[in-house]
């Protein structure tokens, strides 16, 4: 079966920026009297590219911009992107809750579409009442749910509070039933944007097992937005990377994992991984640049959890003797986890020299670092550049099934269990 | 192979009416659950239950028995002034209640119609079944206290007319989902009309002349005649008032304008609904 069952031709889709007022109705009588007169939409020739990053120039933006796609049939298919790539609108329009403004989409079979679990669900209602509310909003039948009834409900383990009004669930159990109903939806299309992300460890699971069975048992056709590379690496067959608003690369899961994320370091937006300003110092030693990267592979490429870690560190210090470099290590929020010296190693010549500081793989845990450099004679600070690198240790793929959130702390390291 | 058979299309553009019936029947069960919804979910954790369903209705006549007859002085003939009182607050808030009930579709489900898809159509039609069902029951009421009346005595009889009485109702429905209908689409970006919405129901209760009737309004203020003879509104009212208590003015041309009238609304609110369902989370 390698028939398509969805094309997305040329979509697109503009929005505009700032508030709705008196401006925007001065633009809404143009564009009815432009098409009063049978004359194209004035601003469908303008529009912004979608950088969010970027100052605001125009009244427009196109939030997507001339995606084409394919999907086959009993393929799953990631969508892959930054916040405020697109990847929301685009499955807004797939899941038909707003129309493109340009281009169109074929489609060979019912779309079922899971933006949000629980849409819906009214708080004055019952558990099973519920049920068969958002059974039918999500688009089944009666009789439909009435079959799944049972195992929905053991499904989503809330037996005992099932003719209890929902508004007296605790927040998890409103979203177990809810990710229970729509994990029982059997449409030929599936469209989910990160609902895998709630619940407790143990229903994460059970979430991703349900998504491995309707996509591999069942041979559904699915369409999967997600930030969490480790389940589009486990669920997907194929994934298109989105980059501001436009489908920038297409191609197998793993390609397009690791294309997405180099995304980040290329530009530096991010992260700063590699530090090239010139420091000067009285003391006339300077910093030439500083920066990490993975053994094996250049500065462009994303830091697993998997690689080795290379610190490189290229000073020249034409006069002084004894030196001792030294890096700090902090997480995210500022903390200081360790700080390591070259005091036993060696001291600094007095020359330009590159040195290198390998820290082994699978010591850190997935997360951001910042990195203090500094530079003592033993007995007093010499030199010190704050927050001089920063980097992003990304999670290695995990194995089918298991929990893909982060553990607590800073550090993971390895050590030999007997 | 057949590669150009597809299931549907998703475009920017779209007809001018595309009700697509086959889809809103595919989705009857949903209608069925927002109908029974929006009857159970009033009287949850309410002492008196669906008794309330009674209690508003009953209340309104009295006070406008009081305020109308009592203390203005308007006639309503031989007909008892709080059973003439109940006929008109009855067949009002049917069509009141199918108003604002719709006038809020797009606005009221953002949430919802934000997530998801189905027809948009469901949420209004089935605020109008459900009001549907609660104007059977304020009948109920009205039916109840006819009898009452018949029994003590008073002269009062409904007339051949009372055939029209489904026609009469689908008209209460109609203009109230129209012109509910547009309301919800002329909401969703510019929000001025919500604000009038409000006060403008309670104004057009009084222009179609549901307090008292038509008659008594032409004598007492014969330079708007115009205004009550014209709202289509007034058509209905009184002629419910006619075919139940044999009490009124009915012309056939004034409800074949009302027959028009509805359905030339709901028409209207049917393209412009259809037009603003397809992008209207955009700018809510």
């Amino acid at each position: 079966m390698s028939d398509v069952i969805l094309k997305a031709e040329n979509i697109s889709k503009q929005y505009r920026l700032g508030t709705v007022g008196t401006g925007t109705l001065s633009h809404d009588l143009n564009r009815w009297w432009h098409q009063l007169r049978g004359k194209e939409d004035p601003y469908t020739k303008v529009g912004a590219v979608n950088d969010r990053s970027q100052k605001a120039t125009e009244d427009y933006v196109w939030a997507i911009k001339d995606i084409s796609f394919e999907v086959k049939r009993g393929e799953v298919l990631g969508i892959i992107g930054k916040n405020g790539a697109g990847k929301s609108t685009l499955l807004k329009i797939l899941s038909r809750v707003t129309g493109p403004t340009t281009g169109s989409i074929k489609t060979r079979g019912r779309i079922a579409s899971l933006l949000e679990v629980g849409t819906g669900f009214h708080p004055e209602l019952t558990g099973r009442e519920n049920v068969f509310l958002n059974g039918a909003i999500l688009g089944m039948t009666k009789a439909e749910v009435n079959e799944k009834l049972e195992e929905i409900i053991s499904f989503s383990g809330c037996e005992m509070y099932i003719d209890t009004p929902v508004k007296r669930y605790s927040s998890g159990m409103r979203v177990r039933l809810a990710f229970a109903v729509a994990a029982h939806l059997e449409p030929e299309i599936l469209v989910i944007d990160e609902v895998l992300a709630v619940g407790d460890a143990e229903f994460q699971k059970k979430a991703i097992g349900k998504m491995q069975d309707i996509s591999q048992g069942q041979g559904r056709t699915v369409l999967f937005v997600s930030h969490n590379m480790a389940s589009v690496k486990s669920l997907c067959t194929r994934a298109i990377v989105l980059e501001n608003g436009s489908s920038v690369f297409e191609g197998t899961t793993d390609e397009s994992v690791s294309y997405y994320l180099s995304l980040g370091n290329d530009k530096g937006a991010d992260y700063l991984r590699y530090f090239n300003k010139k420091e000067f110092n009285q003391l006339k030693f300077q910093l030439i640049n500083f920066g990490v990267r993975a053994r094996t592979k250049d500065y462009g490429a994303p830091l697993l959890r998997t690689d080795d870690l290379y610190f490189e560190i290229n000073f020249i210090n034409p006069k002084q003797k004894n030196l001792i470099l030294s890096l700090r290590f902090k997480d995210e929020q500022g903390n200081f986890i360790f700080v390591t010296t070259s005091e036993k190693d060696f001291q600094l010549k007095e020359e330009a020299q590159l040195i290198h500081m390998c820290v082994p793989k699978s010591f850190f845990n997935q997360g951001v670092f910042f990195v203090d450099i500094q530079v003592t004679n033993g007995k007093k600070l010499l030199f010190r550049k704050k927050d001089a690198i920063s980097f992003n240790i990304i999670q290695e793929q995990t194995a089918l099934g298991r929990w893909m959130g982060k553990t607590p702390g800073a550090l993971k390291p390895h050590f030999k269990w007997y | 192979m057949k590669q150009e058979e597809w299931l549907y299309e998703i475009t920017p553009k779209r007809k001018l009416i595309d009700l697509n019936l086959k889809e809103i029947w595919r989705y009857r069960d949903l209608l069925i659950l927002f109908v029974k919804r929006d009857i159970v979910t009033v009287y949850k954790q309410t002492i008196l239950g669906p008794l309330w369903f009674f209690i508003q209705p009953l209340f309104t006549s009295v006070i406008f028995t009081l305020v109308f007859s009592n203390i203005a002085g308007l006639k309503s003939g031989v007909i008892p002034s709080f059973l003439f009182n109940l006929a008109g607050i009855t067949a009002w808030n049917y069509f009141k209640e199918c108003l604002t009930g719709t006038s809020n579709t797009f606005r009221g489900n953002a949430a919802i119609f934000g997530k998801v898809y189905f027809p948009r159509a469901i949420m209004p039609l089935s605020v109008t079944i459900s009001n549907l069902l609660k104007f059977g029951i304020q009948l109920s009421i009205f039916i109840g206290f006819y009898l009452y009346y018949v029994l003590i005595g008073k002269d009062i009889s409904p007339n051949f007319y009372l055939l029209l009485f489904p026609v009469y109702v689908l008209m209460m429905a109609l203009m109230g989902l129209g012109l509910g209908m547009c309301i919800s689409a002329f909401t969703t970006k510019y929000r001025d009309l919500t604000v009038l919405v409000g006060f403008a129901t309670s104004l057009l209760m009084y222009v179609s002349a549901v307090p008292f009737s038509l008659a008594e309004a032409i004598k007492k203020v014969p330079e708007l005649s115009w205004a009550f003879q014209y709202n289509p509104i007034t058509q209905l009212i009184e002629g419910f008032r006619f075919m139940t208590l044999d009490y009124g003015m009915f012309t056939w041309g004034g409800f074949i304008y009302a027959l028009v009238f509805s359905i030339l609304l709901f028409l209207v609110g049917l393209i412009v609904f259809n037009k603003t369902e397809k992008n209207f989370i955009d700018t809510v």
